[in-house]
């Protein structure tokens, strides 16, 4: 492909403005060129954080400055933070459903995804690509298109209102991550040390528990945090599945706070940034390995 | 020797989950599409196909499903267009990249609906942070104005919205885009630049070609999140003024409140387009080959 390229007509006269280590008359723009680089790379970062910092600036807004021409509130009213608590909110009630529904989701998809997707590595058997498939159409299919069906079933299992019909929703629409990056860190150990370590005296499932669950850790985590976190986030099932004071989750509490006369706006988004932080996080530490299993369904 | 039903105690759960939470749902979907259900919930019989008539002669139809093209279309051509030069940005080294890599994580890990919040927020008409900084810059005449209350008419309202959605998509296509980035060879792109090629003329000819795996997964599944996309139009203007800014899915939520019907059949149309783009993604990733693995 080199060839080609060297074949091509000379560049052209006029050179691009972000483009340096040309020939020797270059060598003193690295530097500049870097800087530049770094300045656009901090201006996209900024903006990309800028309605965040927002949420924090107006979760810090006094309530008679909610309605100033500022970027920034005179006083910063502290106490907004804890006032958000009230029980007239419901934040702690529906905080405490969103734990509920992302830790039981997080759980349900370990144990259902986690024999799956070691099963997968180890062996080649009839139906394991039709299995496959049938993962891979749960990861592109989202609970928005099937909704009404989900609200149809869920009414007739008598299970509206409930944090069990928004852990199973979660779970089976999140599970194909879970496996896609579980199967490929099954996959990246070999079958020898499970075997050496069977010779050694050791059962099936011992092995699986002492060496192999080890060694595949940080795909487990990153199943684990990847599931929590969009558990966590849902949207559209918690606010079709649940609609009791008692049963509805932050996403869905926020929702609400919009219809009504006054919005709080100050709780609404001290309220939105103890749900945001924490993930921002968590998603920090699995970065590298999310695109893998998001995208691992299409390389397989 | 491993007995032939082996493979369903380990796979079972996970298909049993599916069957819970995906298939019988499709059934159920199917089957209230066919159904009279009355707005409080009661069944009266059977509809045969008079919900997907009475959608298809919903007067608000034809706009929605315009709409609901030029969103799929302008959201993900323009977070594919931006991302890739993203990617090529977030590729090079600098100090504190890291740093400026995990700034763009914050709109992909938050909840969508809450960052829809946000810039409702921001273009309040009064005295919204946007319009604050428009009216700075001398775009903005009047604070409480027609003109600054964006969400209020259905064009602005619907274009604002276009630009959340490529806000929240960036993310996730910029880091697939950098992953391609990152498994070519940088000697390739050395090559190039000793034998005299221009920058463009070898990103051209040799970056993006190589490109073109991540770039495809990439779209195709920023393709289905932006048509499955419900809450920031919900957030925004819950599809108002009217229906004017209704996606085909909003549509279908905004039925389900009172025709669970006519909800249905909108969703079973939603669902074979997926279908559409799930074959589509099928065919131009590995599966279309892989028939034996």
């Amino acid at each position: 492909m080199a060839a080609r390229v060297a074949a091509a007509r000379p560049r052209p006269a006029r050179p691009a403005p972000a483009r340096a280590g040309r020939g020797r008359r270059a060598r003193r723009l690295p530097a500049v060129r870097t800087a530049v680089i770094a300045a656009a790379a901090y201006l996209i970062a900024a903006i990309f954080l800028l309605p965040y910092l927002e949420m924090l600036v107006t979760a810090l807004r006094p309530q008679r400055e909610l309605l100033d021409r500022d970027y920034l509130p005179h006083h910063w009213a502290w106490s907004n933070l804890t006032g958000m608590w009230g029980s007239g909110f419901g934040v702690t009630s529906s905080l405490r459903v969103s734990l509920e529904v992302a830790g039981g989701a997080t759980i349900l998809v370990t144990l259902v995804a986690l024999p799956a997707a070691y099963y997968t590595a180890r062996h080649r058997f009839r139906g394991r690509w039709a299995f496959l498939i049938l993962v891979l159409a749960t990861q592109m299919l989202q609970p928005t298109a099937l909704i009404v069906g989900i609200y149809q079933e869920f009414l007739s299992f008598h299970l509206i209102d409930t944090v069990w019909a928004l852990v199973l929703v979660n779970a089976g629409f999140n599970m194909a991550f879970a496996i896609w990056i579980m199967n490929a860190y099954f996959s990246s150990i070999p079958a020898e040390i499970e075997e050496a370590a069977m010779v050694d005296g050791s059962g099936r499932m011992g092995v699986l528990l002492r060496v192999t669950l080890p060694l595949a850790a940080p795909g487990l985590v990153t199943a684990l945090i990847f599931t929590f976190i969009a558990a966590w986030n849902e949207f559209i099932a918690a606010l079709t599945l649940t609609t009791s004071n008692s049963a509805i989750p932050l996403t869905v509490r926020l929702d609400s706070f919009i219809g009504q006369y006054t919005v709080d706006w100050q709780h609404l988004f001290g309220a939105s940034l103890v749900a945001t932080i924490p993930v921002v996080i968590l998603f920090a530490l699995i970065e590298r390995r999310v695109v893998g299993g998001l995208t691992a369904g299409s390389i397989r | 020797m491993r007995h032939r039903l082996e493979p369903l105690a380990w796979l079972g759960p996970a298909v049993a989950l599916i069957a819970v939470v995906v298939l019988w749902p499709i059934v159920a979907l199917v089957r209230t599409s066919m159904q009279n259900i009355t707005p409080i919930g009661v069944t009266i019989g059977s509809a045969g196909v008079a919900n997907f008539t009475k959608l298809l002669h919903d007067p608000n139809l034809p706009g929605i499903l315009v709409r609901t093209v030029i969103w799929v279309v302008a959201v993900v051509a323009i977070t594919m267009v931006l991302s890739l030069g993203l990617a090529q940005l977030f590729n090079q080294r600098f100090p504190g990249r890291r740093v400026t890599r995990w700034a763009l994580i914050a709109p992909w890990a938050a909840s969508v609906m809450m960052t829809a919040l946000i810039f409702r927020w921001m273009l309040q008409p009064d005295n919204g942070a946007i319009n604050i900084f428009l009216h700075q810059i001398g775009l903005l005449r009047q604070f409480n104005s027609n003109q600054s209350s964006w969400l209020g008419r259905p064009d602005s309202a619907f274009a604002w919205m276009i630009g959340v959605a490529v806000f929240v998509s960036l993310p996730f296509t910029t880091y697939t885009l950098l992953a391609g980035l990152q498994v070519i060879p940088g000697e390739l792109s050395e090559a190039a630049r000793i034998d005299g090629a221009s920058w463009w003329r070898g990103y051209r000819s040799i970056t993006l070609p190589l490109l073109r795996p991540a770039f495809v997964v990439a779209a195709v599944i920023n393709l289905m999140n932006v048509f499955n996309s419900f809450p920031i139009i919900w957030e925004m203007t819950r599809g108002g003024p009217g229906y004017q800014t209704n996606t085909t899915t909003v549509f279908m939520y905004n039925l389900k409140e009172s025709f669970i019907g006519e909800a249905a059949a909108m969703s079973i149309v939603n669902f074979l387009l997926i279908i559409v783009i799930v074959l589509a993604y099928l065919r131009v990733s590995n599966w279309g080959r892989a028939g034996a693995a």
